[in-house]
């Protein structure tokens, strides 16, 4: 990157040869800036290196001939929006999490230390809202690939009506978490909730429970929910995925005699690896993040059956006002996504497939 | 890939259609005596799916038409009868919601149009141009899609209490006063300030899955049609203006809906930067509601609808460009 900047510097500097073959034919547009005169450093030495005819506009615009000078005017201003609020902001973060700040008023950046670290570890909450955290991430990744692979499976089996089928298998991810939330609430209601009345129709209703009160059930019912609304991310996934597999494979496996589970099993599973691993990446980093849905369902404090970190973060910082402290939680939040984004981003380059 | 074109030879079982002779009853029965009991399983199965996943749709819209002493006497499941049908949860949803859904337009519109544009730029120079460099700045890009919100949520309350948009917008009213209808129109803005903060910040979270989305589209554009419109002495600016910009129309379309759904659900940047309740939107009036009428689960239902709407029917609309942002999401 640097030497492109240096390019620029240099350009701007001192016309190169080309700026002094073409300068007075391509001066025609900019004749007007050209009598205005309007140099560079106004120098008397940069005329000498220069010719004098050439402006300052007519530099900028043979700089911008430069396809790598003209493609940085393309990614360049929405690096800088991003990288401010997306890396800055982490950065800042990373700064608030080591100060001591909390209450009303502005952070004090005079001493840096990791108390608040110190504090998380030997803090219960926090031992509890991590512990719910993994069992989060790994259940609901599991179940969500799971559905998700089984849907697309038989969805691949050129059923009739496969657009019906898969626009509503998908449509829960065009709905806002406090929508469903809101939703689901319903449905687990304890005394005239649908799932609960189900049970007592079927004659089950001695298994009815408070799901959503009850600690025991509370977890696995935002997982299950959760799963609802993520399988059919997952079935698209694997969709894509199954049918960039050759028909011979399915033909050759057929050919060999194998059963149809026998053929998904050993010839088509291996080939979705890299859809599963991409699925994977995705719905652990959803899981770390996932706070609408829980702070919808339960606010800010879910209890220590269903507390994770996000919402932790939350409730520590924005609800208590315990800033640096709440930073220190979302600086845990991103080292994990960290560790899940880049082993996967590397063998992603590793493989070419960035 | 619609509902017609399920013609592989593989499953002959399947093609003998005679689904356009005798309405769906005959269809029905022709498909009852052509398929395997193995097939029959495997559409049960779907259907039973289908239903698992419609039904906390059904419940809720069932629920939302009926009178508070109808939902707590009936199954949730079962439709209002005629007598219980009330539309009232609805219209007291929307007197509750509107003003959110207004503000949620008003900041989303143009936060989704101003991703998808960068989006769509940065993507242009990071694929399109060569030079050294490029994968690392490509991959703060991507990295970009998978960071937590939680680990920005204090310095970005912290950043827009400094940048202060409202005073910001009260001076410029108060240094254009002279003129006519501008000073208004900064007076509006500064009402607004927390708007004006949730569309840059949900702009700038939003440009790196919009370049990712666009960049997997622009690698398959033929790069000879631009080296063609170089030799042909067309600017950069000029092959972006006129040959990339009008080739992305339909990438323009997936980014569009696909963010748009995104800003308009999320909740938690809300949260933390709207503050006036005059500019709360509309996530965050139905979480109050929720919170608020705690028991009407009639009027939740109706809001939660309300709120899905917009939403839904792009999805329903424009089902194939959203699934096509869901899985560039990888």
């Amino acid at each position: 990157m640097i030497h492109i900047f240096r390019r620029i510097l240099n350009r701007l500097r001192a016309g190169n040869p080309r700026d002094r073959r073409e300068g007075s034919s391509d001066g025609t547009g900019d004749s007007d800036a050209d009598s205005g005169a309007i140099r560079t450093d106004g120098g008397e030495s940069v005329s000498t290196t220069s010719t004098p005819t050439v402006s300052v506009s007519t530099r900028i615009r043979r700089l911008f001939q430069d396809e790598r000078v003209a493609g940085l005017l393309f990614w360049v201003p929405p690096f800088l929006l991003m990288g401010w609020f997306v890396y800055g902001a982490i950065g800042w973060n990373v700064v608030i999490s080591l100060t001591d700040w909390s209450g009303l008023g502005q952070p004090l950046y005079d001493s840096f230390d990791l108390g608040m670290y110190r504090e998380l570890l030997s803090d219960p909450s926090f031992r509890v809202a991590a512990r719910n955290q993994v069992v989060l991430m790994i259940t609901f990744t599991v179940a969500a690939l799971g559905l998700g692979l089984l849907l697309a499976i038989m969805i691949d089996q050129n059923i009739r009506f496969e657009n019906t089928f898969r626009t509503v298998y998908l449509l829960p991810m065009a709905l806002s978490f406090v929508v469903t939330a809101i939703f689901w609430s319903w449905i687990y209601n304890a005394e005239i909730g649908l799932i609960n009345q189900a049970l007592e129709t079927v004659g089950l209703g001695a298994i009815a429970l408070d799901w959503l009160g009850d600690p025991r059930t509370k977890l696995a019912a935002v997982i299950v929910a959760l799963t609802w609304q993520f399988s059919g991310y997952c079935m698209i996934v694997y969709l894509a995925a199954l049918r960039a597999i050759p028909n011979e494979h399915y033909e050759a496996a057929k050919v060999d005699g194998a059963s149809t589970i026998r053929m998904y099993w050993r010839v088509i599973l291996p080939q979705l690896r890299s859809a599963t691993t991409s699925a994977t990446v995705v719905l652990m980093v959803f899981a770390l993040k996932a706070f609408d849905f829980i702070f919808v369902m339960f606010g800010d404090t879910p209890g220590p059956s269903a507390d994770i970190l996000s919402v932790m973060m939350f409730r520590e910082a924005f609800s208590r006002s315990n800033w640096a402290y709440g930073s220190a939680v979302a600086t845990v939040l991103f080292l994990l996504a960290l560790a899940i984004v880049v082993p996967y981003l590397y063998t992603q380059h590793k493989r070419g497939d960035l | 890939m619609t509902d017609s074109d399920t013609s592989d030879s593989t499953h002959s079982s399947d093609q003998d259609s005679t689904a356009n002779d005798g309405g769906a009853l005959g269809w029905v029965r022709a498909r009852l005596n052509a398929t395997s009991p193995r097939r029959l399983a495997l559409y049960a199965l779907l259907a039973a799916v289908l239903v698992l996943f419609l039904s906390p749709l059904w419940s809720g819209f069932m629920t939302s038409l009926k009178s508070q002493t109808a939902f707590a006497t009936t199954a949730p499941y079962a439709p209002p009868l005629p007598s219980e049908m009330v539309a009232q949860p609805w219209f007291e949803a929307w007197s509750r919601l509107q003003g959110g859904m207004f503000n949620s337009l008003l900041f989303g519109i143009p936060a989704t149009i101003f991703s998808a544009f960068l989006g769509s730029m940065a993507a242009f120079g990071l694929t399109k141009i060569d030079w050294r460099g490029q994968l690392a700045v490509l991959l703060l890009f991507v990295a970009g899609v998978f960071i937590p919100y939680q680990s920005v949520l204090v310095p970005l309350r912290v950043f827009w209490g400094m940048v202060g948009i409202e005073s910001m917008m009260l001076t410029a009213e108060s240094s254009v006063a002279v003129l006519p209808v501008i000073p208004a129109l900064f007076a509006a803005l500064a009402e607004r300030a927390d708007l004006i903060e949730l569309m840059i910040t949900h702009t700038a979270f939003g440009i790196p899955i919009c370049t990712v989305l666009f960049r997997g589209y622009y690698l398959t554009i033929d790069d000879d049609i631009l080296e063609a419109a170089k030799i042909d002495g067309a600017s950069t600016l000029r092959v972006y203006w006129r040959i990339i910009l009008p080739l992305s129309k339909p990438m323009f379309a997936v980014t569009l809906i696909y963010q748009f759904t995104n800003i308009w659900n999320d909740l938690l940047f809300a949260l933390v930067l709207v503050t006036s309740s005059s500019s709360h939107v509309a996530t965050q009036k139905l979480n109050e509601l929720q919170g608020a009428m705690v028991s009407e689960y009639n009027l939740q239902m109706a809001g939660a609808f309300l709120v899905a709407l917009p939403t839904l029917i792009i999805y329903v609309v424009f089902g194939k460009q959203f699934a096509k942002g869901v899985a560039g999401e990888q």
